[in-house]
């Protein structure tokens, strides 16, 4: 990867972090939540609402059998809007504001102004989606029902509706028509396990390292190095040690896990120290 | 200099000695989110606070100081989960189900009155326009109202056909099973609500699709309208249209409303930005929403089974008369606002 890359990269992941500055006035930069998780979680909750009614059908024909038969019909009439409507809104005004599917996917919804997610801006975006989904199918339907139309009719009014539906995808902060009218955002909430701290338990075989070996990496590599190490993948650590040891000149010798995590753990007090004093280096473009 | 030559802070010390109030911090979120703030003691309530405090501090301390990317993931997802925890949850749900009745509701609609009355003029347009057409040329019925909707009520029918169709003569009750009520009064509400919810999410688009649907509800209204009063049903029509048609028609108007007040703030946003100004309008517009929702819910209720047991049109004009005096009371009379 070179310098430019990096840049690149970096900036991409700071153009999806939105400051949001707690009252304590700590800010938690929160990260919009990509098209794809929105379309993931979308998929997923309604598998899910669909999996119900189904399930809700069967037991009512098996209902029906004993009853009316217009009490299972009239029951999975209602079931199905009232499932459909409510949901989204049901879900997403609890405590974690997500659908299942939101919450599978690790996003949430919260309000653009900081503020407290209200009720009635939970409706506000759950009704819009109303439109935004059925909207591009009721002209199709219509379509195809009616032969009056022209294809082309039919053509432009998928299309109209269909740039309602695709919003999100034509602005930076991914709001749909609903999330613009309800001034919500969907942003990232994954819970992250806390990992072991593998920086610590000095072992005694470790090696030493000099400052000008230490020096050739900033913090992006450190993290990279990091990575690694946590996901304890044998090959990918005899490259990383491969290059390293290439790159710092130093003999195959040890072990690759001694090797890695005794360059990371005094790289990483270095880098920090580093931090302390005020000097972010942030890759190994970077200067000193 | 190398790795002999630690600082005296570390960041591994700082780990260490704070992590234990992460760890408590995040099984005290489980347990909120989990079983919400009644299952917490009165300790761990108190607890909360600080935890989530000390939590944010740590975040800032590990931001300048740790490298470590797992420590830094986890406290940010630790703090984002806390922060929403900490400043949501200040309601109860009953309690807000309960403003949401006496307050914010009728509030919500007492502040759209403008667009409620510009709606209901639209309305009354559409009916005055296809009622004037119609009477003086059926023909022009079939150009407003759809076959399959109006189910053979058009201007070939017969009067004691037409007379059927709202509960009135021979026919009315024998052909109709005790079964089809409750499923035509939940289709009648789906598809209600459905057409409510489009005109008011067709909003944005400065309003002109709400007015143009409203429009047509109004026409349909019309067209039907005069082809029973050409044929002297003109007053049983109305009782049979009034017992649910005021709920129905004003949750209409409320819909459009709703959808007008979101177009409104769009072209005219005033001194806000534009956004703002539509994510203002969509709070009151969704609070109406669910209103107009549940006053649909009503007018099935009444069209479904209301109208087909009562057949006394009198007594469908009153509970018609009396239902929009219920609503127009519990919006319009002004009341002490809520202060908590």
């Amino acid at each position: 990867m070179t310098a430019a890359a990096n840049a690149r990269a970096r900036t991409a992941t700071a153009k999806k972090i939105r400051q949001f500055v707690t009252p304590e006035g700590v800010d938690l930069q929160l990260r919009i939540a990509s098209a794809g998780l929105r379309f993931g979680a979308l998929i997923t909750d309604l598998i899910i609402i669909s999996a119900a009614l189904l399930l809700f059908t069967l037991f009512m024909i098996w209902v029906g059998v004993a009853g009316g038969n217009g009490i299972a019909m009239t029951i999975w009439m209602l079931g199905f809007f009232l499932l459909r409507t409510f949901w989204f809104i049901g879900f997403e005004l609890g405590s974690r504001a997500a659908t299942p599917g939101k919450r599978l996917m690790g996003i949430r919804v919260v309000a653009r102004d900081g503020g407290r997610l209200t009720a009635d801006a939970v409706v506000a975006r759950n009704l819009i989606r109303e439109l935004e989904l059925f909207l591009p199918l009721m002209m199709l339907g219509n379509g195809t029902a009616e032969d009056t139309v022209s294809g082309w009719t039919v053509v432009a009014g998928v299309v109209w509706s269909l740039t309602l539906s695709l919003f999100l995808l034509f602005n930076r902060d991914r709001m749909r028509m609903g999330d613009l009218i309800a001034g919500t955002w969907v942003v990232m909430a994954q819970r992250v396990k806390l990992d072991s701290d593998i920086a610590t338990a000095q072992d005694a075989q470790a090696m030493q390292f000099s400052d000008a070996e230490l020096a050739v990496y900033g913090i992006f590599e450190l993290q990279e190095l990091e990575r690694v190490l946590r996901t304890k993948d044998p090959r990918a650590m005899r490259e990383v040690a491969d290059t390293i040891r290439a790159k710092i000149g130093r003999p195959v010798a040890e072990e690759d896990d001694v090797f890695l995590l005794s360059y990371y753990r005094q790289l990483k007090a270095r880098l920090e120290r580093g931090l302390l004093l005020g000097k972010r280096r942030e890759d190994k473009y970077a200067s000193e | 200099m190398s790795a002999a030559g630690l600082p005296s802070f570390s960041t591994s010390r700082f780990r260490e000695e704070r992590e234990a109030d992460w760890i408590a911090f995040d099984l005290l979120l489980t347990k909120l989110e989990k079983r919400g703030a009644k299952a917490l003691t009165s300790e761990e309530l108190l607890e909360l606070p600080i935890l989530y405090r000390a939590t944010l501090s740590s975040l800032s301390i590990a931001r300048a100081t740790s490298l470590d990317k797992a420590l830094l993931d986890h406290l940010e997802a630790l703090s984002i989960r806390g922060y929403f925890l900490v400043y949501g949850v200040r309601e109860t749900r009953w309690s807000r189900t309960r403003r949401f009745f006496l307050y914010d509701w009728p509030a919500a609609v007492r502040a759209v009155w403008k667009e409620t009355i510009i709606i209901a003029l639209v309305i009354i347009l559409g009916a005055l326009t296809s009622y004037s057409l119609v009477a003086h040329n059926p023909e022009w019925y079939f150009n407003f109202v759809d076959e399959g909707m109006s189910g053979g009520r058009d201007p070939r029918a017969t009067v004691e056909f037409l007379q059927s169709t709202i509960g009135h003569g021979k026919a009315a009750a024998a052909d109709k099973e005790e079964d089809a009520l409750h499923i035509f009064a939940a289709f009648l509400f789906t598809h209600n609500s459905g057409v409510s919810i489009m005109s008011f999410a067709l909003g944005f688009a400065f309003g002109v699709p709400t007015m143009m649907l409203e429009y047509y509800q109004g026409i349909s209204l019309g067209a039907m309208v005069a082809v029973f009063a050409g044929k002297g049903l003109g007053f049983d029509f109305g009782g049979w249209l009034f017992i649910h048609g005021t709920t129905e028609l004003f949750a209409a108007a409320l819909s459009g409303a709703a959808g007008l007040r979101i177009g409104t703030a769009v072209v005219f946003p005033g001194a806000r930005g534009r956004l703002e100004a539509a994510s203002i309008a969509g709070r009151t517009a969704g609070k109406v929403m669910v209103g107009v929702i549940l006053m649909l819910l009503v007018a099935g209720l009444l069209e479904g089974f209301g109208r087909q047991l009562i057949t006394d049109t009198l007594l469908r004009y009153g509970i018609g008369t009396l239902m929009l005096l219920f609503w127009l009371a519990y919006y319009y009379i002004p009341r002490r606002e809520d202060v908590a």
